[in-house]
């Protein structure tokens, strides 16, 4: 089974958001960055269970600079067999999906794997779109993933509920919380990673078709309003008739 | 303009379509497709929202992306759309994306506000789970755009409207469903207008009652924090914040919930907050619109005691 993951690097989660230069870039000013966790906890992890039941390889994928190389190297300790780059910004979702899609046309995975959405941008965009540009089908939001022989079979999040399907070989797939346990690397791994292929590719040429002018930071809270916890009928008379939302 | 909307339905207009029909009236003269077999007069009332023209694929029962997506791009193309409109459910996240990406058009992804008043379509979307907003751009001739639930209000505006069948040859979907575990009643979280969420300070999973209490006296969809959910007290698809579900709801109650950043992240975007927890120094306040210091056990009954009598008094 040949499996490939999209990693991309984000903001550790405790991070405050800035933006600097007229709120146009991200203030990375003391920031700490880490795998997006649905890529790292969940997709990556997964795959690496597969593969260790079944054999196979596990290859990471990331359009960026050497910026993201740090999170790469993460990527290669908790276990992944090797790791390509694309070299460029990651300007826009169709952008990125475009690269990894070149790249994907050219190696026959059988299992291509994104996270959810990333944290920061929130997209949840690269896995469909990527899934179209291979002609493959997309089974969106999994918290679940078996294999047996060419079959997967997963459960995915739909309005409804949770759905069960089956998809045969090659397909494209978003993790979501539950699909694995988050791995700690250990030292063994940390070391192997300096030494595993990064594969540095250059970018092809896509035209980005979305672009952020600015960024805003939402209005502050104006402040709490304190009530007793006797005066519950007060809270119920400010949420009618200040707030309005009851 | 001609604005093609997506909506998926049931036995009823759900909200998420009624916001994305404003939101298409808004930018244009609306073609509204679905499929599967929604009553008539669900179907009629999208024209009270402001669609002129009603398309429905009534054979097709299945929601498989590909399939969805070659429908929505074929009625793209008949009915020339400049703009193409879904919700950010997920079906959305699914499906939008892919049209975007089969006719190379821009794509928004959680779009929370009209377009602003620019040369070119730009409109705004959460980023940084909720910390910040990002005005996005879109250069493409055709533009994708998917709406984040409960960001749009829907308007009534009613047109002549005309339905008719749709049908035309559109692939097979390659994945195969098995089976549905549905997720019971009530409202699902994403859609939920009111919401009542409690954390590791319910002590166990048996205290959940008051919590369910409160939520039925209002009419509210149940949540929780990322622990409870991993410890198994509640189903995952409670679990709201970074990981979990992102809700904006209009009302958000939290009880026992200390507000770490990565809980805020996926309810800060809610419109009115409520802070229910015994430690004054909790972050949460600090995102509260309305706070109580004081112990879930005993606020949470009495806050209920308090929307019954409130609920009866308004009839
Ligand atoms: C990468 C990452 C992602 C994460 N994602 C999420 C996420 O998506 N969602 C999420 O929720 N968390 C997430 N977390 C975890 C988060 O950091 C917090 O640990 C978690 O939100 C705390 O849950 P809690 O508030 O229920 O529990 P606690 O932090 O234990 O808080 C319990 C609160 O209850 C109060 N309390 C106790 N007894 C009572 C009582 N009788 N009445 C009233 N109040 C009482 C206490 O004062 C306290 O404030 C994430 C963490 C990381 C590192
Ligand atoms: N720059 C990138 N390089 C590689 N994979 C990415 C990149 N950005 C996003 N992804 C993958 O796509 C998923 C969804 O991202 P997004 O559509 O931006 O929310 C992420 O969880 C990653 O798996």
């Amino acid at each position: 089974m040949k499996i490939l993951v999209c990693i991309s690097k984000v903001p550790d989660t405790t991070s405050k958001i800035n933006f600097v230069d007229n709120d146009t870039k991200f203030d990375e000013n003391g920031v700490q960055y880490v795998v997006n966790p649905y890529d790292e906890w969940y997709a990556l992890v997964r795959a690496l269970e597969l593969v260790e039941a079944q054999g196979g390889s596990v290859t990471t994928i990331t359009v960026g600079t050497s910026a993201d190389d740090p999170t790469i190297r993460k990527a290669l300790a908790i276990g992944a067999n090797d790791a390509v780059r694309i070299d460029a910004e990651p300007v826009d979702s169709f952008f990125v999906s475009k690269q990894i899609a070149n790249y994907a046309l050219k190696e026959n995975f059988d299992i291509v794997m994104t996270g959810k959405e990333t944290i920061n941008y929130n997209g949840a965009q690269i896995g469909a779109m990527v899934s179209e540009l291979l002609d493959m089908p997309f089974v969106s939001l999994a918290s679940k993933l078996d294999v047996v022989s060419n079959v997967a079979t997963l459960e995915r999040d739909v309005q409804a509920g949770i759905e069960v399907v089956e998809v045969e070989f090659p397909f494209v797939v978003s993790a979501s919380k539950g699909m694995a346990e988050q791995r700690i690397p250990n030292m063994r791994g940390i070391m192997a990673a300096r030494t595993k292929p990064l594969n540095i590719i250059p970018a092809d040429d896509q035209k980005p078709l979305t672009s952020v002018l600015k960024f805003e930071l939402p209005s502050p809270k104006t402040g709490c309003k304190y009530l007793d916890p006797e005066s519950m009928d007060e809270l119920v008379e400010l949420l009618h008739n200040e707030s309005k939302v009851i | 303009m001609s604005v093609l909307v997506f909506v998926e339905l049931k036995n009823k207009l759900s909200k998420a379509a009624k916001e994305a029909i404003t939101y298409g009236k808004n930018l244009g003269s609306v073609t509204v497709i679905t499929y599967g077999n929604a009553p008539d007069n669900v179907l009629s009332e999208m024209g009270e929202y402001g669609a002129e023209k009603i398309w429905v694929y009534r054979s097709l029962n299945e929601a498989n992306d590909q399939v969805l997506c070659n429908f929505i791009v074929k009625a793209a193309k008949k009915t020339d759309a400049e703009f193409i409109v879904l919700s950010q459910d997920q079906t959305g996240k699914a499906v939008g994306p892919r049209v975007a990406a089969k006719i190379e058009a821009g794509h928004v992804s959680g779009a929370i506000s009209l377009p602003e008043n620019s040369d070119e379509f730009t409109v705004k979307t959460n980023v940084y789970s909720g910390k910040a907003i990002a005005y996005v751009t879109v250069h493409s001739k055709i533009k994708v755009i998917s709406i984040l639930p409960n960001s749009i209000q829907p308007v009534e505006n009613k047109v002549d409207s005309s339905i008719s069948n749709f049908e035309e040859d559109l692939g097979l979907g390659r994945i195969k469903i098995k089976d549905l575990k549905p997720l019971g009643e009530g409202i699902p979280l994403p859609e939920a207008e009111l919401v009542v969420s409690a954390g590791r300070g319910l002590k166990g999973p048996e205290n959940w009652g008051i919590v369910e209490d409160l939520a039925k006296s209002l009419g509210a969809t149940t949540a929780c924090s990322r622990p409870v959910a991993d410890i198994g007290w509640r189903p995952h698809h409670e679990h709201v914040g970074q990981t979990g579900v992102a809700i904006r709801p209009n009302l958000y109650i939290a009880a026992g919930i200390s507000g770490a950043i990565q809980h805020l992240a996926g309810v800060n975007g809610s419109k009115v907050i409520v802070v229910i927890n015994t430690d004054p120094e909790a972050p949460f306040f600090k995102a509260a619109d309305y706070g109580v210091i004081g112990d879930a056990f005993e606020v949470l009954p009495k806050l209920t005691t308090a929307i019954n009598n409130f609920k009866s008094s308004q009839v």
